[in-house]
């Protein structure tokens, strides 16, 4: 059943309030993108929602040695101006093809992530970076992997009133270059069909190292590490690139949706890589 | 609850309910309908409005977040009866054909002149990425805001 109506929303004080409403079964409730969308069409029908949006400790981006604290109730629009999408481009990459400026100053870097969405773009550099997923609960504080945050769609490791409060996005070694394409079927606002995200350190025209991440091409974001470790060593040329597109192919499990049928994401998965290309121009 | 904040440059208090919609607040409530709603979901921009000088969408939008910011629409830009540039170069470019829309690129446009007061079509073209209009072809509507983007600059003649 469709609601228009007003849903029951709390706004706590602190953190240990907000952790306090949530175990009491309250949603958090950041940018609203999702979550209002969700609840009006009667996909989520929570209790109450709990705003965490403007919570301090959850809000700023704090540039450390070795990496970079991110709020969870960053918005992408903030983490798009901030000196870390300058020193990291694979957040500018990204962010800027995620929906369009109004969602991208309401929509947070923690909504995203707890939506654990296979398509959610701002995965994609956090799977890249190896972030860390910083919660505090009723029982404390824990950090986990993304990947091992990240469970299916829709699905975390989130335990009853666990919140996320940021992300820990170690700084690379060296200089990779970053690489991005999402496919999708229209030029503007639009959900990812299919993306490649990638971190290529290379020395001269020769890949040293590869960090790859896929998109919407399997129940969660996919770091396909056989074809990453079979990059090592190539040189950044069609001819060295192109038998491995049947391996990056292989690494997927689409799903046919409305955005796009499961063969067509496995095959333009594969041809993806070749965009990597793009990177000798760089 | 009550809820305090600035509608275009005055303070306003409200007795309403936190999950509300701005939409329906601003609509409904406090009789501004200038702002629209188009698809109620965040896909075509109609309903977008400034929250502390940023776009976003009221209709995705609850009265709780905006309690103690500045909310500017469409009925907050024309000063002493003037139209602000960005109407006028929308009238003059026809960049307005039924007029559903034009509230929502207007206030998208204000965003982005004051973020970019030079854009280029490109940049006019992708800031608007989440503003939908099925009259104009968007040709006439980039057009009207490299207008306006002139007018603000001084740069054009402004009769």
């Amino acid at each position: 059943m469709k609601k228009t109506g007003p849903v029951e929303i709390v706004k706590p004080k602190d953190l240990t309030e907000a952790v306090e409403y949530v175990r009491e079964g309250g949603m958090p409730l950041a940018g609203g993108t999702d979550a209002f969308v969700r609840i009006r069409k009667g996909f989520w029908n929570p209790p109450f929602l709990v705003y965490i949006g403007e919570l301090p400790e959850l809000k700023g981006i704090e540039i450390r040695a070795g990496g970079a604290e991110v709020g969870a109730a960053v918005t992408h629009a903030e983490l798009l101006r901030s000196e870390l999408s300058q020193r990291l481009p694979i957040f500018k990459l990204v962010l800027e093809k995620l929906g369009a400026p109004a969602i991208r100053e309401m929509g947070t870097i923690g909504g995203n992530v707890a939506n654990a969405s296979p398509a959610g773009d701002s995965l994609i550099p956090l799977y890249l970076l190896e972030a860390q997923v910083n919660l505090v609960g009723p029982d404390g504080e824990r950090s986990i992997p993304i990947e091992e945050f990240i469970l299916g769609p829709g699905k975390t490791a989130l335990q009853k009133g666990e919140l996320i409060v940021s992300f820990w996005i170690p700084f690379p070694e060296g200089n990779p270059r970053a690489y991005f394409h999402k496919v999708g079927r229209r030029r503007a606002l639009y959900i990812a069909v299919l993306s490649l995200g990638a971190l290529v350190w290379l020395e001269g025209e020769v890949i040293r190292e590869a960090r790859l991440a896929l998109g919407a091409v399997a129940p969660t974001v996919v770091r396909p590490r056989k074809v990453e470790g079979k990059l090592r060593g190539r040189r950044l040329s069609r001819e060295d690139l192109e038998p491995l597109c049947a391996k990056l192919f292989a690494a997927t499990r689409p799903i046919a949706d409305v955005r796009g049928p499961d063969w067509y994401r496995r095959e333009v998965a594969g041809k993806l890589l070749l965009g990597l290309l793009r990177l000798r121009e760089i | 609850m009550r809820i305090k904040f600035i509608l275009n440059g005055r303070e306003v208090e409200v007795e309403t309910h936190p999950g509300r919609r701005l939409l329906d607040l601003l609509r409904e409530d406090l009789g501004l309908t200038g702002t629209k709603e188009g698809c109620g979901e965040g896909e075509c921009g109609a309903c977008t409005v400034l929250v502390d000088g940023k776009p976003r969408l009221s209709c995705l939008t609850a009265a709780i977040q905006v309690e103690g910011k500045e909310v500017l629409t469409i009925e907050g830009l024309s000063q002493n009866g003037e139209l602000h540039p960005i109407q006028r170069a929308f009238i003059e470019a026809a960049g307005v054909q039924c007029g559903f829309c034009t509230p929502g690129f207007i206030m998208a446009a204000y965003a982005l002149l004051k973020e970019n007061p030079d854009p280029t079509p490109e940049e006019v073209r992708a800031w608007l990425s989440g503003n939908l209009c099925r009259c104009t072809g968007y040709q006439q509507i980039v057009e009207a805001v490299l207008l306006a983007a002139e007018y603000i600059r001084g740069d054009a003649k402004t009769s």
